[in-house]
């Protein structure tokens, strides 16, 4: 297992850079990925789809999909894309602190 | 005389119709199945038909001749699941009432629910081959296709099978090649997800796959629509792909039913729990194979491996004991690489595929992770197994229903 120093903390994180200890994260932990996925600045609404994937991590323990994220009426699939260019749901999981989405293969 | 209930006659409902006819008390429990369909599909055989190596008479029986004399079948659609009354009411009006209920309706694939997808070039330009329709029109396409720019397509997850669209485009590669038409093919793999194989141990031992078949990888494309006038397929941040030949695999979800019932997820499957196969919503009604909401792989090995413990389940819980949680995500695939090779992964919800051999330690005969010749055999010859004794709920010697780690290099 790696460990990374970021934003003044030490936080353990697999190959890809994703944390494997949520009580690791925090904040400014966030901000400062962000940065390294090209997002300059976390916005209010970047706040919003970050604050949902991990109230959904948590209460069903997987990722959700886009299509969850949609029909949840938190962001629309534009939008979300927008937001997170180039990969919406691999840089919103690493930057919320959660795991990479998976498929069984 | 109580009544179980099975809703669906294909892989889990059949293997349950089995198992219960064996184990349940005939004096007492009277078993019934319900299944609109006469037909019974081998799917994991339309992998081939698009390549004529096999043939509709290879991938269709009838569905009763698996279901035992004993048990009731009723060849008739379903209206709804009133689970607040314990009945099952048919379109043509019959009600169905149950002391226990097995929800077996599978998963089927919805092109409408993409932009475009269902339009003018379904099953011209744009197939599926998910459905013996789609297999056989894709079939027919391919006998006079002279090449152009060939694009794979997966719409999200989950779905039935995942590796069937890698197991598509590496036979499809073989295909051209023996057509001596390769070159003149553009191959193209487009997938919602981060990289063809998401799991690290497949990425790091099967990566190569696509780059040494020269199939070009498009990651992270999520589609919002097909443009079936000027064949191109358009993601929502803007990326165009034009294709000559499209083969998507469209958006999974359950049955209409489950819907209509008011008992499933956004995409129509059943959440189910995990290790049980209890539904969520009311303890009488059990589900099994693709209709769960699940993370286990949507695929008939694991429906195998599911049916044994919801066998122990269905009894343990008509005794008023409490249910084993033994289901572990167990799945075993078996994946056509191409020019008669294929791999073999087998997995659970918490170990990765990893290599080794199956399922002896050693002497295998089947290697994990692992491109070979006996890999493909068992492919071909597992058409055999699944209709003489999987359906029929035969145990398969040597192999557990939990996964077992002897033999895999962990």
């Amino acid at each position: 297992m790696a460990t990374k120093e970021i934003a003044g903390n030490t936080i353990d994180v697999n190959e890809e850079g994703y944390l494997t200890n949520f009580g690791q994260w925090n904040e400014a932990i966030a901000e400062a990925i962000a940065i390294e996925e090209g997002i300059e600045k976390l916005s209010e609404r970047h706040w919003v789809v970050l604050k949902y994937l991990q109230d959904f991590y948590k209460e069903n323990g997987t990722m959700p999909t886009i299509r969850k994220m949609k029909k949840s009426g938190v962001v629309d699939t534009k939008e979300l894309y927008s937001l997170f260019p180039g990969g919406p749901l691999k840089k919103s999981s690493r930057i919320a602190g959660l795991k990479k989405p998976e498929s069984c293969i | 005389m109580k009544n179980l209930l099975i809703l669906g006659a294909g892989t889990a409902g059949t293997m349950m119709a089995n198992h219960l006819k064996r184990k349940l008390n005939k004096k007492e429990w009277k078993i019934t199945i319900v299944d609109q369909h006469k037909t019974h599909y081998y799917q994991p055989g339309f992998l081939f038909i698009p390549f004529d190596t096999y043939k509709e008479k290879d991938v269709i029986k009838t569905k009763k001749q698996f279901i035992p004399n004993s048990v009731e079948y009723i060849e008739k659609a379903i209206e709804i699941i009133e689970h607040d009354k314990n009945i099952v009411i048919l379109k043509d009006g019959t009600n169905l009432s149950y002391d226990i209920l097995i929800i077996a309706t599978g998963s089927k694939i919805v092109p409408t629910e993409t932009d475009g997808l269902a339009g003018e070039g379904w099953q011209k330009d744009v197939f599926d081959f998910y459905t013996i329709e789609g297999a056989t029109a894709l079939r027919d396409k391919l006998k006079n296709w002279q090449g152009g720019k060939f694009v794979i397509h997966l719409t999200e997850m989950p779905i039935k099978c995942p590796v069937a669209p890698l197991e598509f485009s590496f036979l499809a590669d073989a295909f051209f090649h023996k057509k001596g038409i390769r070159e003149k093919v553009e191959m193209t793999y487009i997938t919602p997800l981060s990289g063809a194989f998401t799991k690290q141990n497949c990425s790091n031992v099967l990566g190569y796959l696509l780059e040494d078949k020269k199939i070009n990888l498009i990651p992270d494309f999520d589609v919002e629509l097909v443009n079936e006038k000027d064949n191109f397929i358009q993601s929502y941040d803007d990326q165009k792909i034009n294709y000559d030949l499209l083969v998507t695999i469209p958006t999974n979800m359950g049955d209409d039913v489950i819907e209509r019932s008011g008992l499933g997820d956004d995409l129509n499957f059943v959440p189910t729990h995990k290790h049980t196969l209890q539904s969520k919503k009311k303890e009488n009604i059990f589900v099994i194979g693709d209709a769960t909401d699940l993370p286990s792989s949507k695929a008939g090995s694991v429906a195998h491996f599911q049916a044994d413990v919801l066998t122990k389940n269905i009894k343990n819980f008509i005794n008023g004991k409490e249910l084993v949680k033994e289901f572990d995500g167990h799945a075993n695939c078996f994946i056509e690489s191409g020019f008669g090779k294929a791999f073999l992964i087998d997995f659970n919800y918490d170990v990765e595929p990893v290599e080794g051999t199956f399922p002896l330690p050693i002497i295998g005969p089947f290697s994990l992770l692992k491109e070979s010749r006996i890999n493909h055999m068992g492919k071909l010859v597992f058409r055999h197994i699944y209709w003489n004794m999987l359906l029929r709920g035969l145990p398969m010697p040597g192999i557990t229903t939990q996964m077992s780690k002897i033999g895999k290099k962990l």
